[in-house]
């Protein structure tokens, strides 16, 4: 069957559906990771987005059962160049077009990525529509054109959790998890060091959290703008100096518009997992894995308690902050990975100090 | 960390005789070694006993000496140029073994030469079988199993532990005589029996048998900062059991997920780093068991290798140039990517598209050679094709061989057709048209992939490319419909090959493509999968 990937600025790509029938609107963005398509098919992050795999050979190991990094997908488009007819690995029990199918998220391959991640990088990400229905080009750019884009849009309220509830029974620390659409890695990675972890709903307010008596505070990762969840904002105000704080992508957005800065969007946004990244503390430089769309203006929290922890290489914008005197700190990458590497772990690990040291007090 | 400038001189090894294994590749990493010092200031003086080589050309050293790669000649070397340094790591395995043998002889300790890139007791540790395995130890990696015994009794108890099949060596004997592969008891009793006979101390060792395995390579390069990248991936089409040098391979690995892609990252970055190779590029192998995942390390390779100069073409990433900078004390954060300029060479390359790799075999001038695939290289050449998908690069590969194919052509060689379960059991330079014939026959590739190891993912791409020429067949002496045309240049069909399924002639095809304007497009190998601007990339040819 035919499928259609038009964008805001009239380009239209021509491919074949490879996974459910319909059509959806989103921002087309690209994904250069050449593992890791399920991982990135059921990160909430790309809630709104239309991804495209850089890689032109996707679904070759299927869909495994371990590893979900939330309940389903929740991008509006996935783009190939070529989705794999079979499946080889041993623990795959699903072909990548059954699992689209199954959770109605439209496939398209067959169209030229390279064309397509060319055309991002120097246009900046752009509205699109993906559409297996409606075959005219020409309707399809103005549908794209009236979609509403992700500025300004709350979509976090779209992705957390309906109601508090435990990612396991005990743990010596206790942490609270603000779930601003949270990858399950982000629950494993605190449990794995000894953490019990309730998961909270992104409205959550700072009082019920406090209630809980947490021994750390994570903020989660999350789709879309941070400048449009004031809410978690407030929240987060209210939580800095009275326990520590982990904020990992979106939840280091909204520490940084927390403590007073600006965020901006980036043109085409870092998606993958090969960014390399600077401690500034150590000047040891790791390769993380990102995806984000937006931005802390360092700048805007100049002058302020607040230290530049991280850098990255490529284009020298910020990937981490920290609070000079309280403790609070956080990432715009994702140190749980998956898909990506694991280079950036010793973060839970800070975030375990942090925790241990301000229980001594 | 800035560039060392207690160094002037540095010593370079090159790699003498072109042999089986050691090819011009290391000619090619040398050069690059020679050109990166030199333009920073150090003086080269080059030892390469082979004339032939790029390396030996004037221009390319200071000094230049046209000895023999032995440590005798070598230390007459040291003696009149008095280099600060050596940098053993760019010329293959003569080089590393020579410079391993001056360490040993205290040559270098004499005359006052700093190893650069892996010390001597680096690269003992890499190379000596039992240094290795207690490192690999030491981290928690997993190798394969193995036990010595002195008599059946203990053998029986060994096996037990290991479980079938197993490879019984025998010590001290010349080339294994009297070992073997024993894949239930009654073999195994008489294999040990046999072996224990043959050995003077009676002694045997037995080893889990990783025959069949999926077989991975991943490049790894470390700097002075304990920075380390994973450079490229390599995923081999033939399973364990054959040469990687002699393996069809593809980059980047096609059939792990992220999960089982990380665990070997993980692997590969404490493997570089408790061996202990301070700066510059290493290889590391490891076998999966494609039935529970399970991951063992078979060796490391602490040097650029035959597989870094592939991987270096394969991504863009110049491995034998910034292992030469990282030696003298760059840090990869402070070498720029060449081709993308303003991003560092501290990444891992992403690539979008398929490298195929396969080797070149020449038995009618080596009369007499089994012609089977085994674990000792066999192979003399290969050649290495880029497309947008496997089966475009597989194609685009064959017909880059020079074996009087064009693609995955018909190739019905009479050993194929006398037994073709020995065609597919058995590995060798035909395996792959015998892999064809099977398909074409109707053999399922559950039945292919018994007999052969090779993974279904790959065997299911190349029944794609069988099940579409049979489409084209089928439109011989018909009006050949554009996209049918397109699609087939997609699936890298030459050409000579379509002509030869439609009767016609090779420039007609010419022809008609340009009539439908089904003409291919170049696309850029830039590091980065078209994230950044390239500067100084280069270009392959596809359809897509």
């Amino acid at each position: 069957m035919k499928a259609i990937l038009a964008l805001e600025d009239g380009t239209v790509f021509e491919g074949t559906s490879f996974g459910a029938a319909g059509e959806q609107t989103g921002e087309v963005v690209f994904n250069t990771s050449m593992t890791g398509y399920q991982e990135i098919l059921t990160d909430p992050s790309y809630k709104g987005q239309i991804v495209a795999m850089t890689y032109p050979l996707i679904g070759n190991y299927g869909i495994c059962p371990d590893d979900f990094e939330s309940q389903k997908p929740h991008l509006s488009g996935f783009v190939v160049r070529e989705a794999s007819r079979l499946i080889s690995n041993w623990r795959a029990n699903m072909a990548l077009a059954e699992f689209l199918k199954k959770y109605k998220i439209i496939g398209i391959e067959g169209i030229d990525t390279r064309a397509l991640t060319l055309h991002i990088r120097s246009a900046g990400a752009l509205k699109g529509i993906i559409s297996t229905r409606d075959l005219d080009p020409k309707s399809l750019v103005s549908k794209a054109q009236a979609s509403p884009g992700l500025v300004g849009v709350d979509l976090v309220r779209e992705v957390t959790c309906k109601k508090t509830y435990q990612w396991n029974s005990k743990g010596k620390f206790k942490v609270v998890l603000l779930d601003c659409g949270a990858k399950y890695n982000i629950m494993r990675d605190l449990a794995a060091r000894a953490c019990h972890v309730l998961v909270v709903p992104a409205g959550t307010s700072a009082r019920k959290i406090m209630a809980m008596k947490p021994d750390g505070v994570m903020l989660s990762n999350g789709p879309g703008d941070p400048a449009a969840v004031g809410y978690v904002i407030e929240t987060v105000r209210q939580l800095i100096g009275r326990v520590p704080i982990f904020g990992i992508c979106l939840g280091h957005q909204i520490l940084g518009l927390a403590l007073g800065g600006k965020t901006f969007k980036l043109k085409f946004g870092h998606r993958g997992a090969n960014q390399p990244v600077m401690d500034l503390r150590t000047r040891k430089v790791e390769i993380t894995s990102q995806n984000h769309g937006f931005c802390v203006d360092l700048n805007s929290l100049s002058g302020q308690e607040i230290e530049l922890t991280h850098l990255n290489l490529n284009d020298r914008t910020s990937e981490g902050l920290r609070h000079k005197q309280h403790p609070a700190f956080s990432v715009q990458y994702h140190p749980e990975a998956s898909a990506g590497p694991h280079d950036s772990k010793y973060l839970f690990d800070e975030f375990i100090r942090s925790i241990k040291h301000a229980k001594k007090k | 960390m800035p560039r060392r400038n207690d160094i002037k001189t540095i010593l370079i090894i090159g790699s003498g005789p072109i042999v089986i294994g050691q090819a011009c590749e290391f000619d090619y990493s040398g050069v690059q070694a020679c050109k990166a010092l030199r333009s920073d200031g150090y003086k080269i003086v080059l030892v390469n006993s082979n004339p032939a080589t790029i390396m030996t050309d004037p221009e390319v050293a200071d000094k230049t000496y046209l000895e023999p790669i032995e440590p005798s000649f070598i230390e007459k070397v040291i003696e009149r140029e008095r280099p600060d340094a050596v940098l053993p790591t760019l010329g293959g395995q003569t080089a590393l073994n020579c410079a391993v043998e001056l360490w040993e002889k205290g040559v270098f300790r004499k005359y006052n030469v700093e190893m650069i890139g892996a010390k001597g007791e680096v690269i003992k540790k890499a190379e000596n079988r039992e240094l290795f395995k207690e490192a690999m130890q030491k981290i928690g990696l997993d190798l394969p199993k193995s036990g010595e015994a002195y008599n059946y009794k203990e053998a029986l108890k060994v096996v037990e532990g290991i479980g079938f099949p197993v490879i019984i060596r025998p010590g001290f004997t010349l080339g294994g005589t009297g070992g073997g592969v024993a894949y239930n008891l009654d073999e195994f009793k008489v294999i040990a029996n046999r072996g224990l006979e043959a050995s003077p101390i009676s002694e045997i060792l037995i080893e889990e048998s990783v025959i069949g395995w999926k077989e991975y390579e991943m490049e790894v390069m470390r700097d002075l900062n304990d920075n380390v990248v994973i450079i490229c991936s390599i995923e081999n089409f033939d399973a364990m059991g054959v040469h990687t040098g002699d393996s069809i391979t593809v980059a980047p690995a096609q059939t792990l997920t992220d999960k089982e892609y990380q665990l070997m990252r993980d692997a590969s970055i404490a493997v570089i780093r408790e061996i202990g190779v301070e700066t510059g590029g290493s290889n590391i192998q490891f076998a999966v068991n494609p039935r529970d995942g399970r991951m063992v390390v078979i060796e490391m390779n602490p040097r650029v290798s035959r597989s870094s100069a592939l991987a270096s073409k394969a991504t863009g990433f110049p491995i034998a140039k910034i292992a030469a900078k990282l030696a003298v004390g760059y840090t990869l954060d402070e070498i720029s990517n060449d081709i993308t300029r303003k991003t560092p060479a501290c990444f891992e390359p992403t690539i979008d598209y398929c490298v195929t790799k396969i080797p070149r075999f020449t038995f009618e001038k080596f009369r007499g050679t089994d012609e089977t695939l085994t674990t000792a290289m066999k192979s003399v050449g290969e050649a290495m094709a880029i497309g947008r998908t496997f089966k475009e690069s597989l194609q685009k590969c064959l017909r880059s061989m020079e074996i009087n194919v064009y693609g995955l052509d018909d190739v019905k060689d009479p050993e194929i057709l006398r037994n073709l379960e020995k065609a597919l059991r058995y590995p060798s330079a035909r395996r792959i048209f015998a892999v064809k014939y099977a398909l074409q026959i109707g053999m399922s590739l559950t039945e292919i992939n018994g007999l052969t190891g090779i993974d279904p993912w790959f065997l299911s791409n190349l029944q794609e490319i069988v099940e579409f020429e049979k489409k084209l067949k089928g439109y011989k002496g018909k009006k050949i419909p554009t996209q049918l045309l397109r699609e087939a240049k997609t699936i890298g069909f030459s050409d000579r090959q379509l002509a030869g399924l439609w009767e016609l002639k090779e420039q007609e095809i010419f022809e008609l493509c340009l009539e439908r304007n089904v003409q291919p497009e170049f696309k850029q190998v830039d590091t980065c999968a078209a994230e950044f601007e390239a500067y100084t990339p280069y270009y392959y040819s596809t359809y897509s």
